[in-house]
This record gives structure tokens, sequence and C-alpha cells, in this order.
């Protein structure tokens, strides 16, 4: 075995390099920071809604209530843990480990930088695909094993939802893999890393190709992840206002917890795999056109330039903190918070470090960007209903996309001909 | 049938019935449920997700309101019915003010009747935003239910301002006002009614024209106007309908006929409609507002009411276009200090009838919206 070190100054990913010690530790990082963005994905939901919605938001606890997840999860995991009497335990308990297993296994091929991935399946795409369908299942689970009402129809409505925009967004997903074939070689890839690469070689990200073809399977994508990530307006599996809490509803405590946390895992992780195929991934903008060694320089030093800015930002908040006694606790936390995030720019900085890492910021600025979106979404849409949910799905967007799969196709041929008849008649 | 309706062609009960065969399913909406609107229970009888049937059971709000009128004076009365309609409260004591009234034959001062239906005005904008906002929400868009509770807190504080309260008022006496408009009052609500049309214009920009929303509102719970007029629904439900009838200019009462105003109507009665109608009802109430304030006329408040009422013996029914409908008052006297009898004509609890003939063969999804749509308020329909 090669020595354990050795991995670091490789240039790829656990999974090529073959070491199961460093695939290991990476999914134990992954694991821990997804966890983290997820309780972040919580305080940021709160405060932006509350922004639209002319309010604060959490306050309280932390400064700004940025220890408002910690006390969440805090006061979950210490409520009484209900089983109904008349569920089904087995299955009601197996429920929320299955979906927050399923949301996390996407993030095995999910590729974070260009080494920054547990392993690069050649199947990539088609792994994500397979397992992100096989969250229902916990859905139905849950739904069925409640043994209650507003679970069960939350269940169904669930299940007939995310099997039919499934469709639509595998189709959206294959017009980004005939793309990746359009190159010298005519093969194409299914593997994460490839599809960027492949963007990269052909010097455009795939929302930007074949204009406006990339751009309409983007848009599929982009509605169908919502309606499978049962987010609003899509949200009728949990739909408040009619079925309480939807498929969870008889769920409290921890288990309730863990449907949350794969909720948000699951939209973080299909974020990802719109940012991998359309957007780039871990590319830094403009990778060909802005080349060189000095622009390399100015685009790593981004992501700690950004954290500075933040730790600025949090200083300067607490120097302007009102200095009354009740005010301590809270000045000091920003002043910690500030000096933490002052630390985390000072890492970035390093030489070592900001080339390793840059990829990883693009990549997590990008799905912050959809991050918001979701948020957005959530408040400004009403909730469609279940029966213009499945025209949408079956009516609009699954011919969409099999007319932009079909076109992308003859746009494909037409450039191989094209190339064809110029060597012949070379 | 026409395509439009995903579940038209559900499959009717067999005759022979095996273990696959699917049964209807019973589903208990409330008493408790985040859009019964309070303590509305809604029994549905569903096809998969489609309403065969409903029944309202009512009742888990029953304060016994009007029993409690037979045990009070009238004055003492007065404070109880702003408990019906809580988002409404100044309606509610305009409407028994003013059968009392009738009862004793008083003549309430103009500049009493002036205020009365400024504040009244203002509690009609008041609901229709609590409408708005929750009814927003059940179809569940969350944002505008804060943008409407900001306004409403505007009106609020007005009300605080007035008389020391905010939601149960006691604005309004028998015989006119207790308070006179406080200092800059005139100023205050000119300015909430200067600063809500271009918040309407928000709330519509969110909602009028966003396609979930009108995909959601248009054609669904439809009301014709016969139905509406045989079920007795009154307010902006049967306006929706199409029927132009608003008690402020059928039967005009506390000087209404003073006031120039329009009376929105829809025309389908639909669920949009009476979105449509109930918007543009609110910016019908700040014109009324803008009238009553410049035309405020001076004098006295208060009509000479004797201290103890003893009604002549009688029965008098009085009514008002309260924000939800006809709110009537029928009181029967026996000549004592206390009505012999007092029946509430209550908006919301007619209103509520007509739930059933406008989900049946729809969507659970539907049913959510009606509620909100109706503009039920739980302590008025159980009293």
């Amino acid at each position: 075995m090669r020595p354990f070190l050795d991995y670091l100054h490789s240039s790829v990913t656990p999974g090529e390099y073959g070491s199961y010690l460093w695939a290991v530790i990476y999914i134990l990082i992954i694991f821990a920071v997804a966890s983290v963005a997820v309780m972040l994905m919580t305080w940021l939901e709160r405060k932006i809604l509350a922004h639209m919605q002319v309010r604060l938001g959490p306050m309280r606890v932390g400064p700004h209530g940025l220890l408002q997840p910690i006390a969440d999860a805090l006061k979950l995991l210490t409520k009484e843990d209900i089983l109904p009497d008349e569920a089904d335990k087995v299955v009601f308990w197996f429920a929320p480990v299955w979906v927050m297993m399923i949301a996390f296994l996407n993030y095995v091929v999910l590729p974070f930088g260009r080494t920054h991935a547990v392993t690069d399946m050649n199947i990539g795409i088609l792994f994500v695909l397979g397992v992100s369908s096989l969250s229902v299942l916990g859905v139905i689970m849950a739904g069925w094993s409640s043994n209650s009402h507003y679970p069960l129809m939350g269940a169904l409505r669930s299940s007939a939802q995310m099997v039919s925009y499934e469709v639509a967004m595998g189709l959206a997903i294959v017009s980004a893999v005939l793309m990746t074939s359009l190159n010298s070689t005519g093969t194409g890839t299914l593997s994460m890393i490839g599809i960027v690469e492949a963007q990269k070689a052909a010097g455009r990200w795939y929302i930007f190709s074949m204009f406006p073809l990339g751009l309409i399977a983007f848009l599929i994508f982009a509605i169908a992840m919502i309606a499978e990530t049962n987010r609003a307006p899509f949200d009728l599996p949990e739909a408040e206002s009619e079925l309480v809490a939807g498929f969870h509803t008889e769920y409290s405590g921890f288990r309730w917890s863990l449907f949350f946390l794969a909720e948000y895992a699951a939209m973080i992780g299909i974020s990802s795999v719109a940012v991998t195929l359309w957007l780039g991934g871990y590319l830094r903008p403009f990778p060909n056109l802005l080349s060189g060694h000095s622009w390399d320089l100015a685009f790593s030093l981004f992501p700690g330039l950004i954290f500075a800015g933040m730790a600025l930002m949090c200083l300067i908040g607490a120097a302007r903190m009102p200095k009354i006694p009740q005010m301590k606790v809270q000045t000091i936390g920003l002043w910690l918070f500030g000096g933490v995030i002052a630390l985390i720019a000072v890492v970035l900085f390093l030489p070592g470090v900001r080339e390793r890492v840059q990829d990883i910021f693009w990549f997590a600025a990008k799905v912050a960007a959809f991050m918001y979106l979701y948020i957005w979404y959530r408040g400004t849409f009403p909730r469609y209903r279940f029966d213009q949910l499945m025209k949408l799905g079956w009516k609009v967007l699954l011919p969409v996309s099999l007319a932009v799969l079909i076109l992308t196709a003859l746009v494909g041929i037409r450039q191989d001909l094209s190339t064809v008849l110029m060597g012949v008649l070379r | 049938m026409s395509n439009s309706n995903f579940y038209d062609d559900a499959p009717v009960e067999a005759p022979g019935k095996t273990f696959l065969d699917s049964t209807e399913m019973v589903l208990n909406m409330g008493p408790q449920h985040p859009s019964t609107h309070g303590v509305l229970r809604v029994i549905l009888k569903l096809d998969g997700e489609k309403v065969l049937g409903t029944e309202c059971v009512i009742g888990y709000l029953h304060r016994g309101v009007e029993k409690i009128a037979e045990n009070r004076t009238y004055a003492q009365f007065n404070p109880y019915v702003d408990r019906m309609d809580y988002v409404a409260a100044v309606s509610n004591g305009l409407g028994y003010c003013g059968a009392v009234e009738k009862l004793i034959s008083a003549e309430v001062p103009k500049r009493a009747e002036y205020l009365r239906v400024i504040l009244t005005e203002l509690n009609r904008l008041a609901s229709h935003q609590v409408w708005l906002g929750t009814h927003a929400l059940d179809i569940g868009a969350i944002t505008p239910l804060f943008y409407t509770f900001r306004e409403r807190e505007e009106i609020l504080k007005i009300f605080e301002k007035y008389c020391g309260a905010r939601l149960t008022t006691h604005a309004f006496r028998i015989g006119g006002c207790q308070y006179d408009a406080y200092e800059g009052f005139d100023r205050e609500v000119l300015a909430f009614c200067d600063a809500q049309d271009p918040r309407l214009d928000e709330y519509e920009e969110l909602l009028t024209t966003n396609r979930i929303w009108v995909e959601r509102t248009k054609g669904v719970g439809i009301l014709s106007a016969e139905d509406a007029i045989a079920l007795g629904v009154t307010g902006p439900v049967l306006r929706g309908s199409g029927v132009r009838w608003d008690l402020r200019k059928a039967q005009p009462y506390c000087s209404y006929k003073d006031f120039d105003f329009e009376i929105p109507i829809g025309l389908t009665g639909d669920t949009f409609d009476r979105y449509v109608v109930r918007i543009q009802e609110m910016r019908q109430s700040l014109r009324i507002i803008r009238q009553a304030v410049a035309g405020l006329p001076e004098g006295p408040i208060m009509a000479k009411v004797p201290k103890v009422l003893k009604p002549p013996v009688g029965e008098v029914y009085h009514s008002i276009e309260a924000p939800k409908g006809e709110l009537g008052y029928y009181i029967v006297s026996d000549g004592s200090t206390q009505p012999y009898r007092v029946r509430v004509r209550p908006p919301s609890f007619v209103n509520l009838q007509a739930l059933d003939v406008m989900v049946r063969g729809r969507l659970v999804a539907d049913v959510v919206a009606v509620i909100g749509t109706l503009d039920i308020v739980l302590g008025e329909v159980d009293r």
C-alpha cells in the first residue's frame, strides 16, 4: 500500500487513487460539512425568508440568531420520542433512516473539486439518478407506516410527484450528457468529473451551449429538482395548510429532525448535480478566457477575500453593537465569530491551501445561489394543486424535455456530419 | 367530460367487491388543523384526492353569547358582541348599537355617524387584510400574510389611540360614540389611506398576476348567483357571484348614503372573483374613509339616551354590511332593562353553508382554498 500522505501530492480523488482510508476520511468530512451546511441553511432560510417578509427572524440565540440551529437541534434531541401505537414500528423506525441514507448517498459522487470527491465513478450521473429515485421509498414507508390519513395522502402525493418529475429530469440530464460527446473523439461520459472537464474543454458551461437548448434543459432540471425535493411551490407532500405536515405528521423529535436534515441534504445534493451538469461545477469563472498564472493567482485569492470581507462585516457589526450590559454576551459572540472567520480567511490565503480550496469555493458559491433560489421561491409562490402539478410534469416538462433531447441530438449529428464532410472535402 | 379535471374519470364503486377494490376514505379535518381558521371541523369523504362530500361540525367555540344577552342589560351586552367576529369587532358593535338605537328610536348625531363610518371601514380593511393573509397562506403563499398584518397593525394602532383597545374595541355606545376623535385622528387616518393604496398594489403584484395563484383560484369553488341567493349567502361571497347587493347601498344606514362608492362584483363566482371583489372593496373602503374624514361634521357625538335603558315592548331587526356579509341583530324587548331575546344573524355561519356546494367533486386542496375564500370566523359561526 502506498504511504498514507502520498495521496496529498496526487491530483486525483481517493477512489481513483485506490486509498480506502482517504475515502473514509473524505466521507466523514463531507458528512460533517454537509450537516453543518444544513444547519446553516435552516438559519439562512429563516433569516432570508424573514427579511423578505419584513421581519427580523431569529435574533435571540447568539448574534443575529446564529446559534439558533444549535438550539433547535438540542430541543429536537431532547424531545419525547413518540412511536404511535397503531404504527408499523419497524417501518416507522426505518423510514427516516432510509431517507437520510439516500440523501447522503448522492454525495459519494459529487465533485466538489477536481480532487475533492469520494470517488469519480464512471457512471456517476446514472448513480445520482438511481439513488435519488430511491428516496421516495422512504417517504412512502413513512406515510404508510404512520397508519394515519394525512401521512398516507402525503406519501401518495409524494410518490406520484417524484416519479413523474424524475422522467423529465432524466431526459434533461441525458441531453446534458449528450453534449459531452460533442468533441473530437465523439465519446461522451457519465462521470461527474468528466462532465465538468468536458465543459472546460468545450470552453463553455452547458447552460450556454447550443443556445437555447442547454438553457431549456437546465430550466427543466431546475423545475424538476424542486419537485423532486418537495419544496415550494411543489411542496404538496408536506403542504402544511392541507395535510398538516404530510408524510411526517406523526413524527416528532429526533426522527422528525432526520427528515428535516434529509430534505436539506437532498436540496444541496441535487443543486450540486445541477451545478455540475450545467454551471461548470467546480470550474472558476472563465478558466480558458482568463487563463495564465496571474489570473490563476487572482481567482485563488477570491475565497480568502470573501471570508475577510465577512470577517470585517462581523467585526464592524460588533464594534457598532449598543454598549449596554444586556448586549454584552451578544457583542462578545459577534467578536468571536468575526475572529473565527478572519482566521479562516487567513488560512485560505496560505499558498498551499488556496489553490486546492478554490475549487470547493466556486462550487459552494454556485450551490449557494441555488439555495437562495429555493428560499426565494418559497417566499414568493403559492402552492400548486396536485392535478396542476401532474399536468405541468407530464404535459409540459416531459414533451419539452423530449424535444430538447431530440434537438440536441440533431444539432450534435449535424456538427459531426459537418466535421466529417469538412474532412472529406479537405 | 372536459379534460380540465384530472380526476373526472375516477372509478365508481363496483357492486362486487374484492379486497382489491378501493373504498372511500373519511378524513377528519379539524378542529385542530392549520387552515380551518380556528376550530371548524370538516369531515371529508374522499375518493383519493377527490371530495365526494363534506360535513361541517361546528360548536367548538360556542360560548352562548345570545343566552348571555338575556342576562345583561342592553349596555352591558355591548362589549360581548365584539367577541363574535373578533377580526371585525367594530362592525359587530355598529350592528348591535344600531339595532338598540332603532328599538329606542334614538337619533344618532351626524358626527358620531361619520366617526362610526370611518372606524367601521377601517375595520373592514383590517378584516379583509386578515382574510387575504390567511387565504394566501392556505394556498401556500406565505409572504402576503406578513404584509397584510403590517398594515393591519397601523389600523389597530388607530383603534388603540381612539378607544384604548386593539382587537375587541367596544368602540361605540348606544346612541353614538363615547370618545371623540383624538387630536390628529384625521391626519393619521388619511396618512394611513395614502400609504395603503400602494400597499394594495403590492399585494396584487404578488398575487393577481401570479400564474400559480390564478390557477389555484380561477374556476375553483364556483358558486352560481342562484345558488348563492338560495343559500342565503351574503357579502363579498354573494357579490363575487355577480349579485350587486350591498346593504350599504340597498338599505343605507349610518349615513352611508352620503358617500360615493361603488359595489364591485364578480362574474363567475369563483375564488378568484371573490379575491378581486375583496381587493376592490378595500379600495372602495379607502374612498369612503377619505370622504368621511373630509366631511367630518362638528357637533355632539352622543344622542340623549337615558342612563338606564328600558326600551318599549317590541322587536327589531337591524342589519349592516359587515366585512363578511349581512350581520343582523334581532332583538325582542319585554320592556325590562334586559333583552328578552337577542338573535344574531352572523354572515360567517350562513356563508359556511355554501362550502359543500362549492367543493363537492373537487380536490382536497380546493377545500382549503374555499374555506379561505368564504372568510369565516368561528367565533361568529358558533357564537
